[in-house]
């Protein structure tokens, strides 16, 4: 039996503390809006590459601090980004192989997933959203992906990232 | 059970349904989590400790801003210096002569106050903190500071600014601190009208440049421009600090209340330094969020 090779877990945490520093990282104000959640994006892209690597756990423990980052309600991250993680191993598979385009779309809908569990639990705790602009950040995501995505692929890659 | 093979290379369930199992399970600590955080209040210690894992990280972020800061300020032109330093000067003997006019008026407060039998210390002593430029959940208006607990920072501790109130500590960290302030949809505060004394609350918007006061009557005598400064009620703020400006009042024969918007005084999104008022060592109000009140 051949046993599965781990290698380059330092990349994976290296561009998840970069994705930590960027999503957190003050923006001017007409941007502020699309700030795209790159937490996520790079943790769906580490979920779909391999699954075997990154899961739930590990997307809930980057919520847990994501949400101490952000100063949300403890657990509020953590719970979005378990859903959007178990989505993406999921269908992991079939997003794999779609062409760029399409898969931007696919993280269109995982990241309005979380944002509209994130909005539902503000929601809950007092902070009703006052305007749409809420969905604006899983739109700055999609646009980004992929520019990530070829970014994360290649960097994998060379690193030889399994 | 499962078992577990000796050579320890195969999951020991299937993937699939490893995970469907283990998201049920994080999903579950996750709502465990945010009812202990919300009802509760529980977490404080947790939150320290997320918060000490992720302070190399927000001061490594730190480090552009303040470098480029002392870039700007070290390449700053010998005849602006002499510029501010001449205006500061200036400031400084306005203030000066204010402040002689106040030693008066504290000492005649004072007495006055010893003729009543009631003590109250004006002077407070005050630990100024700088903001991290870390930018928070968009609907909350929260701020990190540099100061935490071991600089002496506690919960409930109030926040103010050379031109009026800020807002008050929620999280004290190890090492930095939370802030919520006043214009967050969360926050009430105490205020009165500083002309006529009138009693209210000012609560958050979640625009930095409004303030409601959903609770005077249609009746009741408020004007545009009136300033509101904290009452002092709560226990929280010290008193007679500014808060706000009133900007609109709105009299609506239909409604028992009026419809009254101000504005901070402070420019809430612009801020760079703040002063932490040190009221007392320990804060009466904390120990009426957490339990029920004891007598003494």
């Amino acid at each position: 039996m051949k046993t599965i090779q781990r290698q380059g877990g330092w990349i994976i945490l290296c561009t998840l503390l970069i994705a930590f520093v960027l999503d957190s990282i003050p923006l001017p104000p007409w941007l502020d809006h699309f700030r795209p959640d790159w937490l996520s994006l790079v943790m769906i892209y580490w979920c779909m590459a391999l699954p075997h690597r990154l899961g739930v756990g590990s997307a809930w423990t980057l919520g847990l601090l994501q949400d101490a980052a952000r100063g949300t309600l403890l657990g509020q991250n953590a719970l979005a980004m378990t859903v959007v993680a178990y989505m993406t191993l999921k269908t992991y598979r079939r997003i794999r192989v779609f062409p760029l385009w399409q898969q931007a779309w696919s993280v269109l809908l995982l990241l309005l997933v979380k944002q509209l569990l994130l909005v539902w639990i503000n929601g809950v705790v007092g902070y009703p959203p006052r305007d749409w602009w809420y969905l604006a950040p899983a739109l700055g995501g999609m646009l980004l992906w992929p520019w990530l995505f070829i970014i994360l692929r290649d960097l994998r890659r060379h690193f030889q990232v399994s | 059970m499962a078992r577990i093979k000796p050579n320890g290379d195969k999951p020991l369930f299937a993937p699939e349904a490893s995970a469907n199992v283990r998201v049920v399970v994080f999903l579950l600590a996750s709502l465990a989590l945010m009812t202990l955080d919300q009802r509760y209040q529980q977490l404080e210690r947790l939150r320290d400790v997320l918060s000490t894992l992720l302070y190399p990280v927000q001061y490594a972020m730190q480090l552009p801003f303040s470098a480029w800061e002392q870039l700007s300020r070290n390449l700053a032109s010998r005849e602006a210096l002499v510029e501010e330093n001449q205006q500061l000067k200036q400031k400084q003997l306005f203030l000066n002569a204010q402040l002689q006019r106040l030693a008066a008026i504290e000492a005649e407060n004072r007495r006055l106050r010893m003729l009543l039998e009631s003590s109250v210390s004006i002077k407070e002593r005050v630990l100024i903190a700088e903001l991290l430029t870390v930018d928070f959940d968009p609907y909350r208006h929260q701020i990190l500071l540099n100061k935490g607990r071991s600089h002496g920072v506690y919960p409930g501790q109030p926040l103010l600014d050379q031109q009026g109130v800020i807002g008050q500590i929620i999280h004290a960290n190890t090492f930095t601190s939370t802030a919520i302030l006043i214009t967050d949809p969360n926050h009430a505060l105490p205020v009165q009208v500083n002309r006529n004394g009138l009693r209210t609350l000012a609560v958050g918007t979640g625009k930095f440049q409004e303030l409601e006061l959903p609770y005077i009557p249609n009746n009741d005598d408020i004007e545009v421009g009136d300033l509101l400064v904290t009452s002092g009620l709560g226990g929280r703020f010290p008193r007679g600090y500014p808060v706000a400006r009133v900007t609109k009042v709105e009299f609506d024969p239909g409604s028992p209340f009026a419809k009254i918007v101000a504005q901070p005084t402070t420019q809430l999104d612009r801020i760079r330094e703040v002063l932490l008022v040190v009221s007392d060592p320990e804060p009466e109000a904390d120990s009426m969020r957490v339990g029920p009140y004891k007598a003494p």
